[in-house]
């Protein structure tokens, strides 16, 4: 029998075609991406240009798919957290952390986990934000045409790098937050190397802020490009940086006061417009910059508590909550937290009989970010869709999964 | 508690045959929708004062097994202004025919945020939403076959001629 459904999909697909079958004679359909440096990976954007003008983008995403809900099907809970590492590969710890915080919650562990293990989860954290915020600045000067700023981010990121790798073993992909506990307890050293970076990079970001914020080449690229209002951003599930370069206030660490975020001290950045409007691609790019001072202030707490109230002890063992077998109870669960691009979140259904989660649905940030990208860029020069790109901070990993 | 708000608001729109059945043991309390209101529903709640839920946090497709022979949306809804949380559920059965796809209505007219997630569970699931503006493939090439995340789901072995290698 046919059904009505194979038709109604073919339609869509066929409207689709129509309508870059049947462009105008003043008008032209261009292709941007996979491979073009300013998508930031494999994206691909269709343009119908008049010009210079773009009158209409349509996405295509996908390139970078490698299933990530379906071989989360097939594998136990500890083995889908190098997955997740996968999918935001430039904030991997961020995405560690909330899926192994899902985990603990459905386990109802989540209250016994040490405070030293939170600490260094927070630390950890929050240096991996500053990378991540450190590659989206770079790479949006580079998208503006700005070399400088891109070498001197990945120069003060690779300490970062180098950090993690000391204390995880591997540079980018750590899989160290475990399911009730860490890899390995931070190296003799660590608490003085991260604090010497601290006081190494703070003076660093003055002078970023010198080159890139403040630079007035920089800023008639970006303020009032891409303006994004507050009600379309949350409309579109826009979460992170994107909201609140849009002017409002929320942050998920603060909202849900997860790990110990309560108990640290720093403020939530968000745009104010002191250039251009609030919600432009300059305002979003603030906010980040802003955040890195923040998760400074972070880290710098993190290491006072590491050093003095939660100090290294030899009896002290991370893994000794570490389950056998990970078997929660039937139930679903959604987890969300605040990652440097936005809300992830992951979804756990439970079966509660097996060490296999029965589905597993991951939220990408990005992937609702980039989704706001037709609607905020209609009708803009094709070099501005550059600037709105890069200004948006996606990942491909993530979006596609 | 803003679960049985939502359910006293919903019962007072839409009558008792709204909500089909609930799930309040466990961590996060859910509401099942009947399905042909759930782009109604979505839509006072939205609209709401009371419940305010103008972010849609993440919509999954389920795919509840052979055995079960039933799909389902999940919907989680978030309230940036009110600060809390709800889960809508809605299920409903098929016969897992790949020409008879279930068929629910749409919300991204409600939440544009919806608009993607929707064509991710049509791309993966094979969940047809109605009403969707644009309901083609979204991490697949637009001539796959078959959807993935199916529980059933054969491998494909080649595509154009391409043997697929695992």
């Amino acid at each position: 029998m046919e059904s009505p459904t194979v038709n109604l999909h073919q339609a869509a697909l066929e409207r689709y075609q129509a309508k870059i079958n049947t462009v105008s004679a003043e008008e032209m359909v261009l292709n941007l991406g996979p491979q073009h440096p300013s998508t930031h990976g494999v994206l691909r954007l269709e343009l119908i240009t008049d010009g210079e003008i773009v009158k209409e983008v349509i996405p295509h995403i996908g390139y970078l798919h490698r299933c990530f809900e379906k071989h989360g099907e097939a594998l136990n809970y500890a083995q889908i957290i190098p997955y997740t590492d996968r999918m935001d590969y430039l904030a991997s710890m961020n995405n560690n952390h909330a899926f192994v915080m899902g985990i603990e919650k459905m386990l109802g562990i989540e209250n016994d986990i040490p405070k030293r293990i939170e600490y260094i989860r927070v630390l950890v954290c929050e240096l991996n934000r500053i990378a991540s915020h450190l590659i989206a600045i770079g790479t949006y000067g580079i998208d503006i045409g700005a070399f400088t700023p891109f070498l001197w981010c990945f120069r003060d990121r690779e300490h970062i790098m180098n950090m993690l790798e000391w204390a995880s073993g591997a540079r980018m992909l750590y899989n160290y937050i475990w399911v009730g506990g860490l890899f390995y307890d931070i190296p003799v050293g660590f608490e003085e190397r991260c604090l010497e970076f601290v006081q190494y990079f703070k003076p660093k970001m003055k002078e970023l802020n010198e080159l890139l914020t403040d630079n007035q080449i920089f800023i008639s690229r970006t303020a009032n490009i891409g303006v994004l209002p507050l009600d379309v951003a949350i409309n579109y599930g826009c979460s992170g940086p994107m909201l609140r370069g849009s002017g409002l206030k929320y942050d998920l660490r603060r909202v849900d006061e997860y790990s110990v975020y309560p108990e640290l001290d720093f403020e939530i950045p968000y745009a104010k417009g002191e250039i251009g409007t609030v919600g432009d691609c300059w305002n979003r790019y603030k906010v980040r910059v802003d955040e890195i001072a923040e998760s400074l202030k972070i880290i710098e707490q993190s290491l006072e508590k590491l050093t003095k109230a939660h100090p290294r002890t030899k009896e002290f063992d991370p893994r000794a909550l570490v389950p056998k077998k990970i078997v929660p109870k039937a139930q679903d669960f959604y987890i969300r937290a605040e990652n440097p691009k936005g809300e992830i979140g992951f979804y756990f259904i439970a079966d509660g009989r097996s060490d296999k989660p029965f589905r597993v649905k991951s939220r990408g940030p990005s992937f609702c970010n980039l989704s706001v990208l037709p609607e905020i860029s209609k009708g803009v020069m094709i070099a501005d869709l550059v600037a709105i790109i890069g200004s948006l901070d996606i990942v491909l990993g993530e979006v596609d999964r | 508690m803003i679960f049985d708000l939502v359910k006293e608001i919903l019962i007072e729109k839409f009558g008792e045959q709204v909500i089909v059945a609930e799930e309040r043991e466990g961590k996060q309390p859910a509401i099942f929708i009947l399905a042909d209101l759930i782009d109604r529903v979505c839509l006072t709640l939205r609209d709401h004062p009371d419940t305010w839920f103008d972010f849609l946090s993440c919509l999954s497709g389920v795919d509840y097994g052979v055995e079960a022979q039933k799909f389902g949306v999940i919907y989680h809804l978030s309230s940036i202004i009110k600060n809390h949380q709800i889960v809508l559920k809605v299920i409903q059965e098929n016969n897992r025919d790949l020409s008879q796809l279930p068929i629910f209505k749409s919300v991204s007219k409600v939440w544009k945020a919806a608009e993607w997630h929707e064509r991710e569970a049509f791309d993966l699931l094979g969940i047809y939403f109605e009403n969707h503006p644009d309901l083609r493939r979204i991490l697949l090439p637009d001539d796959w076959e078959g959807y993935p995340l199916r529980k059933d789901y054969q491998n494909a072995e080649q595509y154009h001629n391409i043997k697929i290698e695992f």
